[in-house]
């Protein structure tokens, strides 16, 4: 089943008449299927993040559009969260007011103690028990995008978007938040679209990985699966006889700038 | 050199005190017309010994006068602020409207509040009315300034956070807008206060309405100059007070990004 379909979405910055414009991406088409875990992998520049707002409906496309279960994307919606790189939590709230807020927005009809049963679930999920009444500030990276996953999955959306989202946090920890996530998928049954420059990660997490050309009119020039088979580990991952091959052709397509080696395209790694 | 820690800035402060009361006692000695430290210092102790009495309608204890200017105050400038917060977070979500406003707003900032006096009274007929919007007039400025820049600065993360979660428009106001802001809004609300306090005296003095304003006054025409300084020390006591209930606030209200 198909959940998330985009279809020859382009971005413009700057005013259309003007000959200033400049154009981010242009004509990106993609799908992604229920339960899915699907990745954009791209230079920064190549506006990922951007086309990751407008499935969000933060942003506007300039030209195309996006659906989610057929219904076409206008506005922002409970039914696809983001999670951010920054993390973007209110400094004013604590780790409980954070989820709760969120908690809240989607259930407005709840009482007090199914509001707080809820919100006492998903922080005792993403391991932050004990830290409830901490501020963003008094927690590490690490620590913050817990609460970010936690504030996502809490409202139990149809989708989750990922923006670069371990991008800020230390490389030990990285790697436990990541093995966290892949669990919560897993239990929640949820889709994911994430945008990220990380091949290891990339490969490491999804199903599938779309590679975005670098801007401006940046496109999505190949489409490679992920042949290797779950529960994927970082430590055994590297020995899988597909994990090089398919790592060097993504390395090899970033460092190309994308002009080159259209024509391989996914058939060669499916297993 | 003795460590630059704990206590060392009180032992300079009260260094200071005593150096402006020993000045202030040199100055005065050559200058026979004015009050010296001492006969300034009676006249707090007989004022402060009594500071609620009431031997009918003009002369009231300094306390009781301390009140009447705090209550005006208060009156003229919670309702003055709630005026500047809402049209400050007009203001600062819509650019367009700021923008068309703005030059207004910087003509009516720099009128004196006290330059609306004779107006106000012509026009409500009360002049302790015309006191509590003089205070009304002086504190919206700041405030509204401060909100309107406060709400427009908010981080846009905080805002798309809103939206994605679909908040309600009031819980949106008042868990991330108003929070977001906070810490501006009360840098505003501090300078509106400071405001409204150094336009209430003069207020009160020109309206003859009760209050330390009217004291000083007061005291003036009595040629009383013991008093008139005192009058000044109070009305400088009080504005710390004030502003130390505002800082408190301000580190309530304040947030790490």
């Amino acid at each position: 089943m198909e959940l998330l379909k985009v279809e020859k979405v382009s971005k413009h910055f700057g005013a259309p008449a003007t000959k200033g414009q400049i154009c981010v991406f242009k004509d990106v088409s993609l799908n992604v299927a229920e339960k899915e875990f699907v990745a954009v992998l791209g230079h920064s520049g190549c506006g990922k993040s951007t086309l990751l707002n407008i499935i969000a409906g933060i942003e506007t496309a300039s030209q195309g559009y996006t659906y989610i279960d057929g219904k076409q994307i206008t506005a922002p919606g409970l039914d696809r969260m983001v999670v951010f790189q920054n993390f973007a939590l209110l400094p004013w709230l604590t780790v409980y007011g954070n989820i709760r807020i969120a908690v809240k927005a989607a259930h407005p009809d709840w009482s007090r103690q199914q509001i707080h049963d809820w919100v006492q679930r998903y922080i005792d999920m993403v391991g932050l028990t004990g830290a409830e009444n901490k501020r963003p500030a008094a927690l590490s990276g690490g620590m913050r995008q817990r609460v970010g996953l936690a504030r996502a999955f809490c409202v139990e959306p149809r989708m989750l978007l990922l923006d670069e989202p371990f991008a800020q946090i230390d490389a030990l920890t990285r790697g436990v938040i990541q093995d966290e996530l892949v669990r919560m998928w897993q239990e929640t049954g949820i889709t994911i679209f994430m945008v990220t420059h990380d091949v290891d990660e990339a490969i490491l997490l999804s199903d599938r990985i779309l590679l975005m050309s670098p801007g401006p009119e940046a496109q999505i020039k190949e489409e490679v699966i992920v042949p290797i088979p779950r529960p994927r580990a970082r430590m055994t991952i590297i020995e899988h006889p597909a994990y090089y091959p398919l790592r060097n052709r993504i390395i090899r397509f970033l460092s190309s700038r994308g002009e080159s080696r259209q024509t391989a395209a996914t058939v060669s790694l499916v297993a | 050199m003795k460590p630059s820690g704990s206590k060392s800035w009180l032992v300079l402060c009260f260094l200071f005190l005593f150096l402006f009361v020993a000045g202030w006692q040199i100055f005065t000695a050559s200058f026979k017309s004015l009050p010296g430290p001492w006969p300034v210092a009676q006249t707090a102790w007989e004022f402060l010994s009594d500071p609620f009495y009431d031997n009918g309608p003009n002369d009231k204890g300094i306390g009781t006068l301390a009140l009447y200017s705090l209550g005006r105050l208060s009156l003229g400038y919670i309702s003055g602020s709630l005026v500047a917060i809402a049209l400050g977070v007009v203001l600062g979500l819509n650019q367009t409207l700021f923008k068309a406003l703005n030059p207004y707003v910087q003509i009516l900032r720099a009128i004196s509040p006290i330059a609306w006096m004779p107006l106000l009274l012509y026009s409500v007929q009360s002049s302790g009315w015309t006191a509590i919007l003089v205070v009304f007039m002086a504190s919206v400025w700041p405030t509204m300034a401060n909100t309107a820049f406060g709400v427009a600065s908010i981080k846009k993360d905080y805002i798309s956070v809103s939206n994605i979660l679909q908040m309600h428009p009031v819980s949106k106001l008042f868990k991330v807008i108003l929070p977001g802001a906070g810490p501006t809004i009360v840098a505003g609300l501090k300078i509106s206060m400071g405001s409204a306090w150094v336009a209430i005296v003069p207020a009160e003095a020109l309206l003859g309405s009760l209050g330390l304003g009217y004291f000083v006054w007061n005291e003036w025409n009595n040629l009383s100059l013991t008093s008139v300084i005192f009058a000044i020390l109070i009305i400088g006591v009080v504005g710390v007070f004030i502003d130390i209930l505002f800082s408190t606030m301000a580190r309530r209200l304040a947030y790490v990004d």
